[in-house]
Parts: C-alpha cells; sequence; structure tokens
C-alpha cells in the first residue's frame, strides 16, 4: 500500500475504498502498482509464448505444403490432405494399433501396482522396513531410459544375458528378446513397471499419511483385519489422488514412453514397437516431411486431448454420483 | 460387533490406565498375520526384482566376460578384471559427454530454476491483476501442444540447432514444477508477512529474493533436484537439435554405444571370428562398466535426495 511511500512520511492508515466503486482507473492504478510482479513473470510468459504457443500457432501446418522459405503463415494451404494420406496409408492400423496396445496395457498394468504397493508399505510394521522399502523400490526412477534400455539389451541379449543364461539352465531355448516383435510389449510394460512404480508409489504414501488414524483404531476396536482396514478405510481414503492421477495418466496416455519406444526399436520388433510418435520421428525428421508429420503429431495430439475430456467427464459425473 | 469387542474390553486384565486395547478375536490375528506375512513376502520379491538387475550389472561389470557367456556369473564377480572400466576412462566421448552434460545440467537447471520461482512466485499472487488468465495461459499448454515438428521447426527458426541453447532451453519450463511451486508459496508465505514488509517499504522485487527465497529453501532444493535429474538423464533434445558429436551430452553418447552399436555391429564382420568374438565380449563388459558409471552419481545421491522428493510428492499432492 504504501509501497512508494518513503518509511518516514508513511501516512496514518487510510480509509480502505468502497469495494463497489472499481473504476477502471483504479484498476490500472493497482495493474502499476504489480508491475515487479509482472517483471517477475515475464521470462516464464516468453517462455511458453516461444517454445509453447508459437509451436502451437505453427500445427497450420498440417493443414499447408509447408515451405521453410515461406515459413508457417505463407506455405499454401491443402486442407486435410495429409490427414487423407496418413488414414489411408498401410502403416496407420499398425501405427495407432501399436500405440493403443502398449497405451492400455500401461494403464491396466502399471497404473495399479503403485496403489497396491503403496497400501502394503503402508501397513508395515517397522518403520526403518518402510523406509529402505521405499528408497529401494523408487531408485530406478533416477535412472535415465537410454540406462534401462541399455540395460534391457545386456540382461536380455540372446548369448550372454542374465535372463538367457537363466533360460538355458533351466534347459531352454535362448530367445532374441529384442529383436522380436511379440516380447516388445511385455518388455516395454515390465520394464515400465520396474522403473516408475516405486516413484509413484509415494504419491499414495503420501496420501496415506493423511488419513486419519482416528478411523484404524475405530475399525480394530470394532474387530476389523487389517486387509478389511485397507479395503475399507485406506482405499477409500485416497480414492481422490487415485482418480485425480488416472485421468491426469490418460490425459498423457499417448505421449509417455514415447522415448523409451524409439531407444528400445530395431529393425526386427518394429511391427509391434512403432507408435504414432516415433513415426512422427522417422516421418518428419529423419524424412523432412514436415506438414505429413505435424499432420499426425496433431491427429495423435487431438486424440489424446479428447479421451483426457471423455474421462474427465465420466469422472466428474460417478463423483457426483457417489458424493453423499 | 461393538458390543462384542466391548465385552472383551471388560475382561482384559491388567489394563488400568491408558487407553483400553481390546484384544482382537482370534481369527482376525491369524488373518493380520496371513496379511502381514503376505504383504512382506510381496515386498521382499519387489525390492529383489529391483535390486537383483542392477546388483548383477555392478557385479557383471568387474567379470571376465566370458565366465558372464557361459552363465557362470551369478551372485558373485567371477575372474575379477576392471578391464571395462579401463576402456571407459580411456574413450574420449565419455569424458567429452561428461563435460557436456555437466555444462547443460549447470546452465539448465539455473534457467529452469530462476524461471520457474519467479514465475510461480507472481502466480501465487492473489493481488496481482490478470492472475487467473495467465494462470490458464499456462495450464492450457499441460493439455495440448505443438507437437514436436513444430517445435524442431520453432527452434530451428529461431537459430538454436547445434546449439547449448537448443538442449536448455525448449523444456525449460514444466507446467507441473511451476504449479508445485506455486502452491508451495501459496501455504508457506503468509500474507500477513508480505502486508508488513510492504508497510516498512519493502517492494516486491526486495519481498520476494529478501524473505521469500530465504523461507522457500526446501522447494528450492527440490527444484534443483528435479532439473538436475531430468538433464542428467536427459537426451532426445540433443538427438533432434544437434548434429555435432562434440556437443552430444553424455546419455546421448552412452545411446550411441549402449543401444545402437547393439544393433548395427551384428552386421560389421572384419577378421577373423575369434577375434571378432574378443571384441564382441569386451563391449559387453564396456557396456556393464557404462551403466554402473553413469549412474553411480545420482546413485550415491539418492538418500540425500529422498527426504525432497517425499516432500515434493506431498506438495504437489496437496495441489
Amino acid at each position: 500500500m504504501s509501497r512508494t511511500i518513503p518509511a518516514q512520511r508513511r501516512l496514518p492508515a487510510a480509509a480502505p475504498l468502497p469495494q463497489r466503486r472499481i473504476s477502471s482507473s483504479l484498476r490500472l492504478k493497482r495493474i502499476l502498482r504489480a508491475w515487479q510482479l509482472y517483471v517477475l513473470l515475464t521470462p516464464a510468459l516468453i517462455y511458453i509464448i516461444v517454445f509453447k504457443y508459437w509451436p502451437m500457432y505453427g500445427v497450420q501446418i498440417a493443414f499447408k505444403n509447408y515451405n521453410p522459405a515461406k515459413g508457417f503463415m505463407d506455405s499454401p494451404w491443402v486442407g486435410l490432405t495429409h490427414f487423407i494420406r496418413f488414414v489411408n496409408s498401410y502403416q496407420f492400423g499398425q501405427v495407432v494399433g501399436n500405440t493403443l496396445w502398449i497405451a492400455v496395457l500401461g494403464l491396466l498394468v502399471a497404473f495399479p501396482i503403485p496403489i497396491i504397493l503403496a497400501l502394503l508399505v503402508n501397513q508395515l510394521q517397522s518403520e526403518r522396513f518402510k523406509k529402505f522399502t521405499q528408497t529401494v523400490l523408487y531408485s530406478p526412477a533416477f535412472i535415465s531410459t537410454v540406462v534401462v534400455v541399455g540395460i534391457m539389451f545386456v540382461v536380455l541379449s540372446p548369448r550372454s544375458g542374465l535372463v538367457n543364461n537363466a533360460i538355458q539352465l533351466a534347459g531352454g531355448e535362448p530367445i532374441f528378446f529384442m529383436g522380436s516383435a511379440e516380447w516388445f510389449r511385455p518388455i516395454y510394460v515390465i520394464s515400465d513397471v520396474w522403473q516408475n512404480a516405486g516413484f509413484s508409489m509415494i504419491v499414495y504414501l503420501a496420501a496415506l499419511a493423511g488419513i486419519d488414524p482416528a478411523l484404524h483404531d475405530a475399525a480394530k476396536v470394532d474387530g476389523a483385519s487389517k486387509l478389511q482396514r485397507v479395503r475399507h478405510i485406506d482405499l477409500p481414503g485416497i480414492m481422490p489422488v487415485i482418480t485425480v492421477l488416472f485421468i491426469l495418466a490418460i490425459g498423457s496416455l499417448l505421449n509417455v514412453g514415447f522415448e523409451k519406444a524409439l531407444l528400445m526399436q530395431t529393425p526386427l520388433n518394429l511391427s509391434n514397437s512403432e507408435i504414432i510418435q516415433t513415426y512422427v520421428y522417422h516421418a518428419g525428421l529423419q524424412q523432412a516431411q514436415f506438414s505429413y508429420s505435424a499432420a499426425i503429431g496433431l491427429f495423435n495430439s487431438v486424440l489424446n486431448l479428447a479421451l483426457l475430456l471423455f474421462f474427465n467427464t465420466v469422472a466428474r459425473r460417478a463423483n457426483q454420483a457417489t458424493l453423499w | 460387533m461393538s458390543l462384542k469387542t466391548s465385552t472383551i474390553n471388560i475382561d482384559t486384565p491388567g489394563r488400568t490406565v491408558g487407553p483400553v486395547r481390546p484384544r482382537p478375536k482370534l481369527r482376525d490375528r491369524y488373518g493380520d498375520r496371513v496379511f502381514n506375512i503376505t504383504a512382506t513376502a510381496i515386498l521382499l520379491l519387489s525390492i529383489l526384482a529391483v535390486v537383483y538387475p542392477l546388483y548383477f550389472i555392478v557385479i557383471a561389470s568387474v567379470s571376465d566376460p566370458n565366465a558372464i557367456y557361459e552363465g557362470k556369473v551369478w551372485l558373485f564377480p567371477s575372474g575379477v578384471t576392471l578391464e571395462g572400466y579401463q576402456r571407459i576412462f580411456a574413450d574420449s566421448r565419455i569424458w567429452n559427454g561428461l563435460g557436456n552434460t555437466l555444462l547443460y545440467t549447470v546452465l539448465g537447471t539455473a534457467i529452469s530454476v530462476s524461471t520457474i520461482l519467479c514465475g510461480a512466485y507472481a502466480l501465487s499472487r492473489k493481488d496481482m491483476p490478470g492472475r487467473k488468465f495467465l494462470m490458464l495461459l499456462f495450464v492450457i499448454t499441460m493439455f495440448f501442444d505443438g507437437g514436436l515438428i513444430t517445435k524442431y521447426l520453432v527452434v530451428r527458426d529461431l537459430g538454436m540447432l547445434n546449439t547449448i541453447w537448443a538442449v536448455v532451453l525448449p523444456g525449460a519450463v514444466g507446467v507441473w514444477n511451476l504449479i508445485i511451486a506455486r502452491s508451495f508459496f501459496e501455504h508457506t508465505i503468509p500474507n500477513e508477512l508480505r502486508e508488513a514488509a510492504q508497510m516498512d517499504g519493502a517492494t516486491d522485487f526486495k519481498f520476494f529474493f529478501k524473505m521469500v527465497l530465504p523461507l522457500s529453501k526446501p522447494l528450492i532444493m527440490l527444484m534443483i533436484m528435479i532439473h538436475v535429474v531430468a538433464q542428467w538423464n536427459s537426451f532426445f533434445d540433443a538427438l533432434i537439435f544437434l548434429n555435432d558429436d562434440t556437443k552430444y551430452p553424455l546419455q546421448l553418447v552412452l545411446r550411441n554405444i549402449l543401444i545402437q552399436s547393439d544393433v548395427s555391429s551384428s552386421g560389421t564382420t572384419g577378421g577373423d571370428i575369434q577375434s571378432y568374438a574378443a571384441a564382441q565380449r569386451i563391449a559387453e563388459l564396456t557396456k556393464y562398466a557404462m551403466i554402473v558409471v553413469s549412474s553411480l552419481p545420482l546413485m550415491i545421491a539418492l538418500p540425500f535426495m529422498q527426504k525432497h522428493f517425499t516432500k515434493g510428492a506431498m506438495i504437489g499432492a496437496v495441489k
């Protein structure tokens, strides 16, 4: 309030202005008074304008024939040509199918496991074991995707890999995991769980820590077993967090794991490992078909957004139904 | 149910002081024991599943490659050799990549953290006109973005291709991190404090730098760690934006050696098969050692970082 007045000459408390009469000059005054806040915000704002909104503006090239010399704006319009070409291309079914496969499989397997782990860890008696489990389970999250895929290649190697040594010890034939299309999805999902389940667990543990212990005590008095308490106290207690994270997971359903899929690709597993985004990368950046691949990227984004909006509506309806 | 337990309460002897703890029914106690055993078993198995592959990599990195090929390495290293590590330390690509990564990590983290802290603080101030609209501008980008191709074209139009800026700028501000920082400020900086400071003539700048930042050390630590880990581990921006391999960060160098060579080297046969196989085995050994060396720094820092990350998860959950 008295920011512009030196401390010595501070006025006695000024009468508050009546709230009703917010004139435009007062509004301007408020904006001017906050100028330093806008300055603080400026770098972040410039960032999203340049690296988020400018590319968004450039998405129009999906409907144009992008010409580097002419830029986003002046390239000639071609309508839906690129979308039609993509839908009619022989890769369309394969690429979209692969994307949905690993997305849905990932959601079904990788989403519930952290919840189960958190519920179990939360019930552990020993604080030290609890902490130890937490640390160990989430340590792989700090290993880079490159190294995780590197680990896959060495551990699953057909000649010297750990897994194939075990298979041979058991009398089986070695399997060329990274070079076979049908193994791509299982390896992808298992490695996802291996790397990220522990880290995702932390959020649920934080939510579980917020559950009122009195509920557990009351249930104990009523003779509820541990399993019953987990099912009827812990699980409902973290349900809001689960819902939010589920919607967020849906929201990035078609975007996650792109880097890993790209790294895991070998010429031999391409029929299952080429997903929409790796296809965009290959067609766009390696073959310089900018407009065509931008159209495919846009297709992916719109599909993703539609899924998010759909599930958000579903969740809202469901919540309203179960609110009491 | 409650009637029964209250009977037990009365019957429980020797408990006159403190909260009365009913003795659970025998059936439930048995059930709880089964639950405890199952839970512990599942968690122990999970720990094993996480640790064993990593442990194997470590012992394999110092084992005789022939022993690995013959499947003799399971629990202990066999025929200890440090050749894999020697090769790494002699490999200039690794050192160069490490140097680049350090540079990108320091610069990228500094840019990201300072931008996020300043921006998030401004957005946390409820008295900033237009706050809701500005926040919306950020949130929109979480749900819709222009995609890989247009991002690439923008970076190219900015003339940043093959420069350090292409690695540190395009991903500098994660909106999720901005939200975490904003809710931290909202929850930990009381309005009264700001009003008092303003009474004493502190400007927004002064208040932010002299009061807010010193009070936000846990947040600053968290943000620094998030970005250090992310930069250290990232490879994709470097892959698409850099084409000069002397500028490659460590992860991209690793990718080229660990993953790419696995596919391409199977086609190149030079010299006799014997020496080729030997070279192949040494290459495998180097890979194990490389995985260890590149992951070690973060693994060592992990116990120190854990506290902050757990806190961060809670701030995120509060949101």
